[in-house]
């Protein structure tokens, strides 16, 4: 009986199994930002205790920094939150990239792109999309605060083993179909609370197929199905990838390294409690129609009759009728960003669909990078020449309007289509009303101001 | 930690499946760098919706709410769990319960309580039928009930709750406290770690 890759990573990480209780894990790397961290910080503070090993975490803000204007145009509550970061890292000797470092940007861009993310790792980081860190065949996982307390107290945590699913994915992605859309796909299928209690294993020929950044999309989206991570099997793609980025192994321990990733793949034995096959040919570009992002349908479909209370409450919310084609919504706004759809790749073939054409007169669209350094790189192809030429706002590295922590919010009744992984009532601002798309759909949308087929669009 | 062994208070019913803790504390009130005080907040949008199930004057006060599957699911945020127990709640009975929310909850001593779909629809029925009624959440028994009075008959259900968070909830224990004397298997796995992994510095 073979092991999956998650179980080798969790044996790997087990710093002690005491009898009846949960396993003692080691954290490989821990990430820190600005808003589920300061309590953790000042408990130890109260109760006398040090950071174990300042040097495996790393700290950044995204969450509350304003996206124009500089740390000047943030609140004053956000700018307390920014300086207790700063305070809490140096005391304690973190790493922080804050705000105006070029390595600054949202927690779940930076680690891979730095190449602190690395294939077998155990990451951890307050924040529920720490699942996108899967994408390179780590574990992976969101953490609460009394957790982000006893990791930087011990460098461990103590969890249940999960259970493990198989989501295989297989066939060519057709025209127009993205990763974001495999996700919202797999999430129709499953349910929000499908994946609950597992670490998911996505595979298959699509997933394989799939570059980092279409990857980290779908392990991103992860968590929007319940499950505790999600992970793909590190692969070339992968090592192309990490190679020579600033944190990876040095050329002298490359091979070393490359061995030990290659020999965390699932063995052929190896058993899944639960296993779910998608045909990728079937897919198509997904749109939400309601407010959890199972409650998607093809942009070819129509708003469903609603089957269940939460269906009806979520129909009233969005002010849709049931038999509304999704491409007859008209939209106010766009979002391009989050860490779900805000890396180079989701900018050039937004920007791809964007060329050429201008923002809808009645719509309000904006694309926010990933992280200083996507936007650097952007600036560099003349992606932003292209976005603000068409009318898009050209905005700096946060999290933004995925969640609103900062000014980027939608106001009541507002409907925007937008590429960030969650259409819960009032995510995006008290009110607003959200539509969970690609980034070339998203693009597509911000020019016809209503929902609208990519595919069929030019 | 304040320990839970055995409480007795009003049960609030919220018969909502999915909800999440966008919903439960909006984002707005995440900026404080504190741990308390975020009671008025909670489920604050709701709220200002007006006619609020939880805002009835017999739910007022409440120590359990009652409510749908997969409670607590989206965001990590452990202010949900620490705007809960604010605002006077010990424990959340519901069918399931978001990964991170029940973690969070065990971890802040907000008791999550696991029951079938049934008894839940019961306790959620009971809750609405006779608005302000009493149960007790007995941890060291693994114990709901609802004694019988004149008429009605009573009700229970037993629970099953992860032994080692049953044991830091009964006893009130810190987690690091306990882990902090593990140090030597802590150092000894820190000898073993490959040369490569990245360090931050």
């Amino acid at each position: 009986m073979g092991r999956t890759m998650a179980s080798k990573i969790w044996d790997d990480h087990r710093v002690a199994a005491p009898e009846g209780e949960p396993d003692l894990l080691y954290v490989d790397l821990h990430l820190v930002h600005e808003v589920t961290s300061p309590q953790a910080f000042e408990s130890l503070r109260l109760n006398d205790r040090h950071v174990r090993r300042p040097e495996l975490t790393l700290a950044t803000m995204d969450h509350d920094v304003p996206t124009r204007g500089g740390r000047a145009a943030a609140d004053e509550v956000a700018e307390r939150q920014m300086s207790a970061l700063e305070e809490n890292c140096r005391r304690a000797g973190i790493r922080l990239f804050g705000m105006g470092s070029a390595r600054q940007g949202i927690v779940h861009v930076i680690g891979p792109e730095l190449g602190l993310t690395q294939p077998g790792m155990l990451i951890v980081c307050g924040d529920s999309h720490t699942s996108t860190h899967g994408a390179f065949g780590a574990l992976a996982f969101g953490i609460g605060t009394s957790e982000v307390e006893h990791v930087l107290a011990t460098q461990c945590l103590r969890q249940r083993r999960p259970r493990a699913m198989a989501v295989t994915v297989e066939g060519a992605l057709p025209l127009g179909v993205t990763a974001k859309d495999v996700a919202l796909g797999i999430i129709a299928r499953i349910g929000v609370e499908g994946g609950r209690g597992h670490v998911i294993e996505y595979r298959g020929s699509t997933i394989r197929g799939l570059s980092m950044e279409g990857r980290m999309t779908v392990c991103n989206m992860t968590i929007e199905a319940g499950a505790r991570a999600g992970m793909i099997a590190p692969d070339e793609t992968t090592f192309a990838y990490m190679k020579g980025r600033e944190y990876a192994p040095r050329p002298d321990q490359w091979e070393a390294a490359v061995a030990s990733w290659r020999a965390l793949a699932t063995d052929a034995g190896a058993g899944f409690e639960h296993e779910v096959a998608i045909d990728a040919g079937r897919l198509e570009p997904y749109v939400s129609w309601g407010t959890n992002p199972g409650q998607s349908v093809p942009v070819t479909g129509s708003v469903p009759s609603p089957s269940t209370e939460t269906d009806e409450r979520a129909l009233r919310y969005m002010a849709l009728e049931p038999g509304t084609a999704m491409e007859s919504i008209s939209i106010d706004r766009v979002f391009i960003g989050s860490c779900t759809n805000a890396r180079l790749e989701d900018l050039r073939i937004a920007a791809s669909v964007v060329r050429g054409h201008n923002v809808h007169p009645k719509v309000r669209a904006m694309v926010v990078p990933g992280s200083a350094s996507v936007k650097r790189q952007a600036e560099s192809e003349g992606l932003d020449a292209i976005f603000r030429d068409a009318g898009f706002e050209w905005r700096d590295a946060g999290c933004s309007m995925c969640l609103g922590m900062n000014p980027d919010i939608l106001r009541p009744g507002e409907r925007c289509a937008s590429t960030s992984n969650r259409n819960f009532e009032g995510r995006q601002g008290s009110g607003g009303r959200t539509h969970l798309v690609s980034p070339p759909m998203a693009a597509a949308a911000a020019i016809a101001g209503h929902l609208v087929d990519v595919r069929e669009f030019n | 930690m304040e320990p839970f062994k055995r409480t007795t208070g009003v049960l609030a019913p919220l018969d909502r499946a999915n909800v999440d803790t966008d919903q439960i504390i909006p984002k707005q009130f995440l900026k404080r760098i504190e741990r308390s005080g975020y009671g008025p907040f909670l489920f604050y949008d709701w709220r200002r919706q007006g006619g609020f199930i939880l805002d009835r004057p017999e739910y007022q006060g409440a120590t359990f709410l009652v409510t749908g599957p997969n409670f607590g699911c989206g965001s990590s945020r452990e202010h949900a769990a620490w705007s809960l127990l604010d605002a006077g709640f010990r424990a959340v009975i519901a069918p399931s319960f978001s990964d991170i929310f029940k973690s969070n909850g065990f971890r802040s001593g907000l008791l999550p309580v696991e029951l079938p779909e049934t008894a839940v629809r019961q306790l959620i029925d009971l809750a609405v039928r006779q608005p302000g009624i009493e149960i007790t959440v007995d941890l060291e028994s693994s114990l709901i009930s609802l004694p019988a009075r004149g008429e009605s008959s009573g009700w229970e259900a037993d629970f099953s709750v992860d032994p080692f968070f049953r044991e830091c909830l009964l006893n009130g224990w810190d987690e690091v406290a306990l882990t902090l004397r593990q140090d030597a298997d802590i150092a000894r796995y820190e000898s073993t770690r490959p040369g490569w992994l990245p360090i931050s510095r």
